[in-house]
């Protein structure tokens, strides 16, 4: 299977700060990525950099087997949605599907129009005039009538109700299901993810914490509650993610591939939003702790 | 694309050409009636022989029209640099259209390359156009007037305009890039637009061509006079004060020369001089003219202005006038550099505008 | 045509209560052979899921032989699950209405209701298999 994206040590930074770091991910096509982390992670930044809005301050990004944004092939093949929908306010929604005719060669004309209807939007109404949700669902359109093989969707359901998301992930999947397209989806929201994502990626403070398939993932990865202990004492293949104690009782969530042998243990499966709270809470930690430890 | 950017600024269009018809409706009802009567005027002064010594009546007629016209001429190109070229990318960038605009099947290049070149031209065409029907209306005041190469009037004539154009329009889609406001880039499109204009005139047009410098007597045009200097001010009888001419210290006196029209050219200034070049010192002048020394004692009227022109007779056989001027056949070679110069400008404002838009993006 | 509904906190992973649903529907007769599935766009049109969920949940269904794919047309259900015992479904249904108004009217809450009946039930198929 091809990868849709490729990146390879990638960093970009804004005067002395960096937005990302060191972000290696390899995506193999056909699959809806959820994007999490909190706000100012570097997820904006990420989605950018694959579309081909910022340029690389370090290391490398292939997305399709292309370097984002050069030349009209390359951006053909990507659709992206920006946070906030942006949209032309004075222009109308006839308007804007003209647009997206005019200037993509790849324009399929009845399926935006299909769209527009079937979401009982009014063509001649103006983009300024939309409702958020309606809004969405307008750029949610013309990133999709160019028939793209990625989407990138960065937070486009972030200030919209329940109603308007859930109808905006409905529309989403009936384009993955009947086009093929790859996703990359980025939300701060865990619950829609767990619904239509079945690749995650958790940023945290510029870097990626963990990446991979969540169905591996979460068979993966335990919630151990037990007798107070160190963990320290955990045995090696026991990767620990986070940890909480009282004076008596331990919780750990832990990730190894072999299964938990110590009976001492109460052992649960965690849900997706349990998994990426772990790793949010270990990536605080870890960039607290300072920087004399030795890791191995 | 081209479709898309003018759809883009369909409003603005529409405002500048509705302007420019509202204009050209005007000038086309009252221009040939102008031409009438100026032509009427030549023949009949022709026929008695007075064209030197009467005035045209064109010169008083349509008044309001007369002062308004070189103000809209003037502002044309600084108005389209405005709201033209600012917005054009700052809006984008304001508004984060941009996002949309720069993930559609168009690169940036080529993306930026339509919006500039489609909507420049059009500002171009239009302060072209602007320029032209001006020029066209006030055709019989330029003839009688005759000072089309004059500081003030260049600028209103010709072809320079639609350099002035394509730079304010340039500059301001250069500033909309940089600062990513449309008021920020208004404000420094005005500024530097200005600036630029006043630099450019004063500064650089009169070093295009060397000048010719022409020797002619003392008693030329209106004559020499003499300016003091007095301890508030200055004193005069018959001089031509001029920028760049000479002015005297307190005490002193200056020998002025006279002011000489050229035709339809561009005088500099005239000096009074002697054969080998000098102006004659305030110590020569009052050996020479000891009438002069009257002025030293203020709020006297003057006396024997007899004396000071018998004064002015004895020292036109020692100096002479050197008149420094562009001649009238230079206007059309000064046209073309000046708009050179501002559309060369225009062109190295576009690259920076790429150039940054590609640095800061991708 | 059969809807689905996904829910989040039975632990059960959505591709499995789909084939669940799907079973259901087959054993109280709401789906019979022949009868077509909603395509994958329509599944996840009206509830938003993954549509590899739905291919997964397509696929085991297959796998347990109960329905096929026919290429471009959609897929189909090719054997049920209910069985002759299915006429017998309507008087049953009205008895246990009535069973359960006699102990609604005695003060049992739900729960209650469901842990005898499934006591009963255990305790039954147990000395069934006896």
């Amino acid at each position: 299977m091809s990868a849709v994206l490729e990146a390879s040590g990638l960093g970009k930074r804004y005067g002395h700060k960096w937005a990302l770091s060191e972000c290696t991910l390899a995506i193999s096509s056909g699959k809806v990525v959820g994007l999490v982390g909190p706000n100012g992670a570097g997820k904006t930044t990420l989605l950018q950099l694959s579309v081909g809005l910022l340029r690389p301050d370090a290391g490398s990004i292939a997305v399709l087997g292309g370097h984002p944004g050069t030349g009209p092939v390359q951006l053909s093949r990507v659709g992206f949605v920006a946070p906030d929908t942006p949209t032309y306010s004075g222009l109308s929604i006839r308007d804007h599907l003209w647009l997206g005719a005019m200037m993509n060669p790849s324009w399929d004309g009845k399926l935006a129009e299909s769209r527009i209807d079937k979401l009982g939007l009014d063509p001649s109404q103006k983009a300024g005039k939309l409702s958020g949700g309606q809004r969405a669902q307008l750029a949610l359109t013309m990133a999709v009538a160019k028939r793209p093989q990625l989407l990138l969707l960065d937070e486009p359901v972030a200030s919209l109700d329940p109603l308007a998301r859930r109808e905006f992930l409905q529309g989403l999947m009936e384009v993955v299901a009947e086009h093929g397209a790859s996703v990359i989806l980025s939300s701060h929201l865990v619950g829609d993810l767990e619904r239509v994502c079945d690749y995650l990626v958790v940023l945290v403070d510029s870097r990626v914490r963990v990446a991979g398939d969540i169905d591996e993932l979460l068979a993966c990865h335990y919630l151990l509650t037990g007798p107070r202990r160190d963990h320290g004492d955990l045995p090696s293949d026991e990767h620990v993610v986070s940890e909480s104690h009282t004076d008596k009782q331990s919780t750990f969530v832990v990730r190894t591939d072999g299964p938990i042998l110590d009976p001492s243990w109460s052992v649960e499966q965690l849900d997706l939003e349990d998994l990426v709270l772990a790793y949010m809470a270990h990536a605080i930690e870890q960039d607290r702790r300072p920087k004399l430890e030795v890791h191995s | 694309m081209i479709r898309v950017t003018i759809r883009q600024f369909r409003t603005e269009g529409i405002v500048g050409f509705a302007l420019l018809a509202a204009l050209a409706v005007v000038l086309a009802v009252t221009g040939p009636h102008l031409a009438h009567v100026y032509d009427a005027f030549q023949s009949s002064c022709r026929a008695a022989r007075d064209c030197a010594a009467t005035t045209n009546p064109v010169l008083k007629m349509d008044q309001p029209l007369q002062s308004a016209l070189p103000f809209i001429v003037i502002l044309a190109p600084a108005l389209v640099g405005l709201f033209f070229g600012a917005p054009l990318i700052a809006r984008e960038l304001e508004a984060g259209t941009y996002r949309l605009a720069w993930t559609q099947s168009v690169t940036r290049g080529h993306w930026l390359a339509i919006k500039l070149g489609v909507i420049g031209v059009a500002a171009m065409a239009l302060c072209g156009l602007i320029t032209w029907m001006a020029n066209w209306w006030q055709s019989p005041l330029d003839a009688v007037n005759q000072n089309r190469f004059g500081v003030a009037n260049f600028s209103l004539l010709g072809i320079a305009p639609i350099g002035y154009a394509a730079f304010a329009f340039a500059l301001g889609a250069a500033a909309g890039v940089v600062l990513r406001r449309t008021v920020a880039a208004i404000a420094v499109t005005a500024v530097g637009f200005t600036a630029a204009r006043l630099a450019v005139t004063y500064w650089v047009r009169p070093h295009l061509a060397s000048p010719i410098h022409e020797s002619l007597p003392l008693s030329t045009g209106s004559g020499p006079g003499f300016l003091y200097g007095d301890s508030q001010g200055t004193m005069d009888y018959n001089a031509y004060i001029q920028s760049g001419g000479p002015t005297p210290r307190v005490g002193q006196v200056v020998l002025t020369a006279p002011q000489v029209n050229v035709p339809n050219g561009w005088a500099y200034l005239t000096t009074a001089v002697d054969e080998a070049g000098r102006a004659p010192t305030s110590h020569y002048l009052f050996q020479a003219c000891p009438v002069l020394k009257q002025f030293s004692k203020p709020q006297q009227p003057l006396q024997s202005p007899a004396a000071l022109q018998a004064c002015i007779s004895r020292l036109t056989s020692t100096f002479h006038t050197v008149l420094t001027y562009q001649p009238a056949n230079r206007f059309w070679p000064f046209q073309w550099a000046e708009m050179g110069i501002f559309l060369t400008a225009a062109l190295a404002l576009c690259g920076l505008a790429y150039w940054w838009l590609r640095r800061q993006y991708a | 045509m059969i809807e689905f509904n996904l829910n989040k906190r039975s632990g059960v992973a959505p591709y499995q209560q789909i084939v669940q649903q799907v079973c259901h529907a087959l054993r109280l007769g709401f789906l019979e052979v022949d009868d077509q599935l909603p395509t994958v766009k329509e599944v996840v049109g009206a509830i938003a899921i993954n549509p590899n969920t739905v291919l997964k949940a397509y696929k085991e269904l297959e796998h347990l032989g109960l329905v096929a794919a026919r290429p471009g047309v959609g897929t189909f259900v090719i054997k049920t699950l209910s069985d002759d015992s299915l006429a017998a479904h309507g008087p049953l249904r009205q008895e246990l209405k009535r069973w359960l108004g006699k102990a609604r009217q005695a003060g049992l809450d739900e729960e209650s209701i469901e842990a005898l009946f499934r006591d009963v039930l255990w305790s039954t198929s147990a000395e069934g298999a006896a």
